[in-house]
């Protein structure tokens, strides 16, 4: 292998590991992926991410970087060809702020909706529409969020979709459709025709096999 | 640059509105603080953050930047000839990063939860997690600045703004609780560090005094039953 040791730490079913894998690509790193058994943590993982304990991590010559957002600047910083962040420092707030809002707001609350019940999951449900109206106002028919190229928005909300599409139909719940969000629907159509996001995603049949196992377990 | 074209929307008890005013004067660049009334949000505040409806805002050439340590990275990238808040090395970079996400999304809560309490038991517990935050913090302090003076090294850094900007918060937690929580006997690093970063040129202005803040706590802790969100 070349000078350059990079390792990624990942559970497959995890959407802020793909962010992770997708930023890689799009740099043309070569990287070994290790997937971790979330119920039975290796050692490496327990070390490298003492703080928080969770996937993703990525390890660059032995040094380990912790929480998807801080990793894909990482990438960005590190790796200079493909940028995934505007040069624009006006833009590059943009991208932070919209980054932050699908991390922060978009996919808990998303979660909770299939994680809850009942009264529980109205409420949940409320408050996830509400937050992926905030984001489908902001989309415009532009192809990619920052320009010409894919970035770090186009990449956490393509996921972010991905991963809906699939948990809300295990869970029954309708979430985004064509008709509620045409524009976030429409992109994940392009997502699936570009290449690197294509061919990182998990089958989604597996996917929703997965939820469908997990839906009874707590957390 | 004309003052008007850089303006902060805030109000002088908020800790995340210290923050982006702790870059600017770091920077040395003149700015206008547009103080909001409390209670209520000045149309300006709603036009420039219409997602969140909060402060701070940062308004530069009439556009709007908005989350604190975003808008810190912004200050740091735009006046780059001042002293850098963020590392150049990638990797220190990732650790500031790390730190400051991590007192904004683990720690704080805690620490708000214990200046503004909901009721006795989650109070315990929050105790908890806010020392055990301290401790963490503690020994990221050598790993951040190297042993040096500030999380930023020789340099008040952006860690050093996102952890400072808690202090009077802090404070205020350890007057209504009647104990220390930023101990020499546990901390001693953070506490020279705090008293360091309080009489920073570019923080003593801006920070407010603990008593105004306790002041300000108990008129919070009076108006609402359960604390503001």
């Amino acid at each position: 292998m070349a000078h350059e040791e990079v390792k990624l730490f990942g559970m497959w079913s995890s959407p802020f590991v793909r962010i992770v894998e997708v930023a890689l690509k799009i740099k043309g790193v070569q990287y070994e992926y290790i997937e971790e058994d979330l119920q039975n943590k290796s050692s490496l993982l327990l070390k490298y991410n003492p703080v928080y304990k969770k996937v993703p991590v990525l390890l660059h010559n032995g040094k380990p970087i912790a929480e998807s957002l801080v990793i894909v600047e990482y990438i960005d910083e590190t790796w200079k060809d493909n940028p995934i962040l505007p040069q624009d420092s006006f833009e590059r707030a943009q991208a932070r702020f919209w980054a932050k809002l699908i991390d922060d707001k978009c996919m808990p609350s998303l979660w909770r909706v299939f994680r809850s019940k009942d009264n529980e999951q109205e409420k949940a449900t409320e408050e996830a529409l509400e937050n992926l109206k905030i984001l489908e106002n902001e989309l415009t028919d532009k192809r990619f969020f920052g320009g010409e190229t894919i970035g770090l928005v186009d990449i956490a909300a393509k996921i972010t979709v991905y991963w809906v599409q699939v948990a809300q139909e295990v869970a029954g719940v309708g979430i985004i459709s064509s008709q509620n969000f045409p524009v976030l629907f429409k992109w994940i159509d392009d997502l699936l025709s570009c290449n690197v996001l294509k061919e990182t995603m998990p089958p989604k049949d597996k996917l929703a096999a997965f939820f469908r196992t997990h839906s009874k377990a707590s957390k | 640059m004309a003052k008007t074209d850089v303006k902060v929307l805030g109000a002088w008890p908020s800790s995340f509105v210290l923050r982006p005013r702790i870059a600017l004067n770091l920077k040395s660049v003149e700015y206008e603080f547009l103080e909001e009334d409390f209670g209520s949000k000045s149309p300006l505040l709603l036009q420039s953050n219409p997602v969140y409806k909060k402060m701070p805002v940062l308004i530069h050439l009439d556009k709007p930047i908005c989350e604190s340590l975003i808008i810190v990275q912004y200050i740091d990238e735009v006046w780059a000839s001042g002293p850098s808040l963020l590392p150049s090395d990638p990797y220190d970079q990732a650790l500031a990063r790390f730190w400051a996400a991590y007192i904004d999304d683990k720690w704080f809560p805690s620490v708000r939860g214990i200046a503004l309490p909901q009721g006795e038991e989650a109070e315990a517990e929050l105790m908890v997690q806010v020392f055990e935050g301290l401790a963490l913090l503690e020994d990221a302090f050598d790993k951040c600045g190297q042993g040096k003076a500030f999380f930023g090294g020789d340099k008040v850094g952006y860690v050093d703004i996102a952890l400072g900007s808690f202090l009077g918060l802090l404070r205020v937690a350890e007057k209504m609780n009647n104990v220390k929580l930023l101990d020499e006997a546990k901390t001693p690093k953070l506490v020279g560090w705090a008293e360091r970063f309080c009489s920073h040129d570019a923080v003593k202005e801006v920070m407010p005094e603990t008593d105004k803040l306790v002041e300000f706590a108990k008129m919070l802790r009076a108006r609402f039953k359960a604390p503001a969100s």
